[in-house]
This record gives C-alpha cells, structure tokens and sequence, in this order.
C-alpha cells in the first residue's frame, strides 16, 4: 500500500480555499499510487485560530464533511478539521474517511496551553483513543500534542494497532543549535522512531508547513516502519507531498523479532497506575 | 566575572525561515512589495538583505532619511549596504521637515529632536507605503524590543519584522552570513540621533552584556540572584531588568477600558493573519 504524507499550508480560517486544497492534493496524491492520504492537524482551517475557532467549525453532517466522504472515495484520507458537538462543544479533530463513508473521528485528548499555546481556550477535551480496521489495517489517530504524552500511543498499542496517524501543527522553535532546522523538530522524530519499534507499527507523521501569525511551521513529515527505521521525511518548514510504501509484512517480521505486544502486560500497568493514583489522591495533611 | 555572550543563531535556519516569513506574511496581506528605512547600521542591513531575498531587489524601496545633523558616514554605509545587496537607494532629506515642526514647538531638547525625527522617517515610511502599495519592514531587533530602546510610533512602527526575535549579538552573525558589509558590522551601533552618540554610551553597558543577561532572564526564566550568581554586574541585571518591565508599554497596543462585552484584545482576539 503506498500513503502520501500531506504536508499542506492551510489557509488561515478559509474553509472554502482549504477543502480545494485538499482535492487537489488528493488528485495529485492518487496520480501517484497513493490509496491513503494523510493530512495534518487542523488542514481544513489552520492552526492559530483563536475567536475564529466557532466560525470554521463544522459538524459531522455538514455539506463540508459530505464533500470530504465524496473525496474520500479517490483515496483514504485523513483530515484535520474543528468539530462542533453538541452541548456547544468544540473539538480539536481528526476524521479518517475512505469509500464515501466516515470511518472513524479521534478528538484531542491533550491540549496543549502553555507558551504560545492557548488550546484549552477554545477546544474541549476529547476522551477517547480507539482503534478502528480498514482496507489497510487496524488504524488509530493522534493529533499533535496525543503524540508527545507516553500514554495514547501506548493505548493504540494495547489495541493491536497497526498503522499510527498522526496530524500535527508544530509551531518551529529554537534556532540556536546549527543543526539545521528548528530544535523542537527532535523531539517528534524520537518518538515516532520509538513508537514504531516498540509497537511494531507504522508511524504515518503529517506535519504542516508554512507561516502563520509570523510563526513557521515545521514540516519534516515522517513515515516509520517497525523497527524504528524512518522510511521517509518531508521538506522542512514548506508544503511537501511524500510518498511512501507500507508493507504489511514488515510488521509481521518485526512482531517475530521483538515480540513486545506479546508480552506487554496492560493489566499490570492498570493495577500499578490505579495504586498510584489512590495514593497520590490521599491527602497529606 | 563571566565573559559575556548572548546565544548562538543557526544563520542557514535563521535566512530561511525570515525570508519565508516576509514573502509568505506579505503575500497573504495580498501585497508584493517592501518599504524599508536603511540607516547604515547592521539592524537595517539584516532587514534589507532579507527583504531582497524574499521579494527580489526589484521590489524593495530602500529609503535613507538623513538630516543636517545626521553622521555624513551613516548615509556611505547606506549605500554601501544597498550596493552589495543589489538595491536601488533612496534618499529623502528630512532637515526641512524637521526644521520646520521644531520651529513650532517649545524648546525642543536633543532627546526630543531624535524622537522628532524617528517618526519623520515613520510618516516617510508609511506614506511610501501607501503610495506604492508596499508592506513597511522593521528594523528592531529583539536586544532593543526588550529594553524599549526605541521611539514608539517611530522607528518601533512596521507591518512585518523580520529581526524582532533575533537578538543583537546573533544579528552580527547573521550580518555576516548575508555578506553584510564588514565597515557596517563593525561599527559601534547608534541611533545617530544626537552626534556622536552610541547605543552602549546611551544604555550603560554593551550589547553583548545585554544579550546574555536577556538570554538567562528571558530566554531561561532565571532570577535576577541567579544571574547575579552566574558572574553578572548587579547594577547591570538591575538595569536591564528595570528597563524590560518598565518600557512592556512599547511592545503592546494602547489599553482599551473595557465597557461592552466582546473588547479587542480580550474577547475579540483574532489573528492577524485571519482569512488570509
């Protein structure tokens, strides 16, 4: 199966102009041979929204969505959109559609305000990190930050998956090391190396370029196969189409080799965490 | 006694991302072409290399603004810096505007004619702007944004600064990385408002000091005891410390007294980059 890794440039809060991107990134994409495409968070509205966040939100039976079902029956896609939800709730979201039909939405489950970030603001928590089977695995999304805590990999992990996607907008920053590119780029690729080989699965990283608000975003979109090994990377900082083969094999191969799913031990991890946490909770004083 | 030294800047990065930045912020403004103020000095330099990388050299208006005071040296280094750059200098003499509004005003002193003639070169800058339907570029660096060494509404006003996240040490590298000429680099900075007058003489200590006390307080949320502790003139880190929380007026727009429901800046918080 070959994926293309979307490293687009949303407009900022121009929902018409990026669902255009998009079909025409799909188009070029499926030219390709690609039958998943991966978009980054938040592509189908940018990422410094602020007060805008209400007014490029959409939900999940807009005329927006049903044009992203009928592009989804070129490739498989993820997206990167607001969700409004009821209870006047709004979700920093990830939807996978294939076939015309909406496979599965992930909602942010870490959101990240501190620094320049300011998420918890204008985005309600999400709770959930499932598991979901398509035509090309068992598949589980994250969304930026859900990458950097430990804990929402390792809950896709417990549910056998297969294929990791993750959507991300990184603010570059850290210009002082000679290395090249913006210092907090590091980070990502450590974990997506680390997940991939703890896991024995395939990393797909879509991470945006371009500028907005006077920041630039990173790009450095990466694939990882299962044994840690980076398969592809991204332009820095620019919009990049990047096309890579996932081979459902090499996870098998991986899986014989470092058998870790076979002896995790997610009941331990349970029990051990609910100690800590009762014991954390009682009071000291 | 620490030696002093800000930090380092990835020049390679650093060109990149700030030439990126102008083209990419000036084209969603919907806008194509640059307006800049060349003093002669590194600050300007850096601004004008980057503005001709983003934009190409055809589509920067570079604009020296002396007056009869002004270092005859200050104009040279203009033109040697828009020489090398490839760019087309203009020169706008300011003496009989500046003559002209002092006239009118009560006893003007030196500090004030610097002021004065700050926001001539604004009003220069901006009708420009207007005129030939360019973005106006600024010329601030961080050192000096933290510090409030500048004249509000002067040389602060920009549409675009592409150096206010590089501090001044890291600014004579990245000089050096855009072949910025060495007599410019190498130079003692200065307003050239008053003659004679340094930046250094005017703060009390050099840039370099300033840079690493800036780079513990700001950059590593140090205490101003750590940074004492790290080797650091009390008097200087009392100094710049004084300096960056009483000028936080200059980095920000005026207060708005908050009456109705949605005020700007609070509850009607955009980006500036919205629909764009």
């Amino acid at each position: 199966m070959k994926a293309a890794l979307a490293q687009t440039a949303p407009h900022l809060a121009r929902v018409e102009a990026n669902l255009s991107q998009h079909e025409e990134t799909v188009t070029r994409a499926v030219a390709a041979g690609a039958e998943l495409v991966v978009f980054p968070e938040l592509s189908l509205t940018g990422y410094l929204l602020m007060e805008a966040t209400p007014e490029v939100a959409i939900t999940l039976d807009s005329p927006t969505m049903d044009r992203l079902r009928e592009l989804s029956r070129q490739a498989a896609i993820t997206v990167g959109f607001v969700e409004e939800a009821v209870g006047g709730r709004f979700f920093n979201a990830a939807a996978f559609l294939d076939g015309g039909e909406l496979l599965h939405v992930h909602r942010k489950v870490y959101l990240p305000s501190h620094g320049l970030f300011d998420e918890t603001r204008h985005f309600a928590m999400g709770d959930r990190m499932r598991v979901f089977d398509t035509r090309f695995g068992r598949v589980g999304m994250l969304v930026c930050r859900d990458f950097w805590h430990l804990g929402p990999a390792y809950v896709l992990a417990c549910q056998d998956v297969d294929v990791m996607c993750v959507l991300s907008a990184s603010p570059g920053r850290g210009a002082e090391s000679g290395a090249g590119r913006f210092e907090s780029t590091s980070s990502v690729s450590l974990l997506g190396d680390l997940y991939a080989r703890s896991f024995g699965c395939h990393v797909l990283h879509c991470s945006r370029g371009g500028v907005e608000e006077g920041v630039t975003f990173a790009g450095g979109s990466e694939a990882f196969g299962p044994s840690g090994e980076r398969l592809v990377r991204g332009a820095d900082e620019e919009p990049d189409l990047v096309l890579v083969d996932i081979d459902p094999e090499a996870r098998r191969a991986a899986r014989l080799r470092m058998p870790f799913l076979k002896e995790e031990r997610p009941h331990l991890i349970l029990r051990e965490l609910q100690r800590v946490l009762a014991e954390r909770t009682a009071p000291r004083y | 006694m620490s030696s002093p030294s800000g930090p380092p800047l990835d020049t390679e990065l650093a060109e990149r991302v700030l030439v990126r930045f102008l083209r990419e912020e000036a084209g969603r403004a919907s806008f194509r072409r640059l307006v800049l103020g060349l003093s002669g000095g590194i600050d300007s330099a850096v601004a004008a290399c980057l503005a001709a990388r983003a934009v190409g050299t055809e589509n920067v208006i570079c604009i020296a603004m002396p007056w009869k005071d002004s270092n005859p040296e200050s104009l040279v280094h203009g033109r040697l810096v828009a020489d090398g750059a490839g760019l087309a200098l203009d020169v706008v003499d300011l003496t009989a505007a500046a003559e002209g509004l002092l006239r009118e005003l009560p006893a003007p002193t030196p500090h004030r004619i610097g002021n004065v003639l700050a926001r001539l070169r604004m009003v220069t800058l901006w009708d420009r702007s207007f005129a030939e339907h360019a973005l106006v570029v600024g010329t601030t660096n961080k050192t000096e944004l933290l510090l409030g060494y500048g004249t509000m509404h002067g040389d602060l006003a920009s549409a675009l600064n592409p150096i206010g996240y590089v501090y001044k040490c890291q600014l004579r590298a990245l000089a050096r990385h855009l072949d910025v000429p060495q007599a410019v680099i190498d130079k003692p900075p200065s307003a050239d408002l008053t003659p004679g007058q340094t930046d250094e003489d005017d703060l009390g200590f050099t840039y370099d000091e300033a840079d690493a006390v800036l780079e513990r307080m700001v950059e590593r949320r140090e205490s101003p005891q750590a940074i004492v502790a790290a080797g650091h003139d009390p008097v200087i880190v009392e100094s710049i410390r004084r300096r960056v929380v009483r000028n936080q007026y200059k980095r920000r727009g005026p207060l708005i007294a908050k009456l109705s429901r949605r005020t700007i800046g609070w509850e009607f918080r955009y980006p500036r980059d919205w629909q764009t």
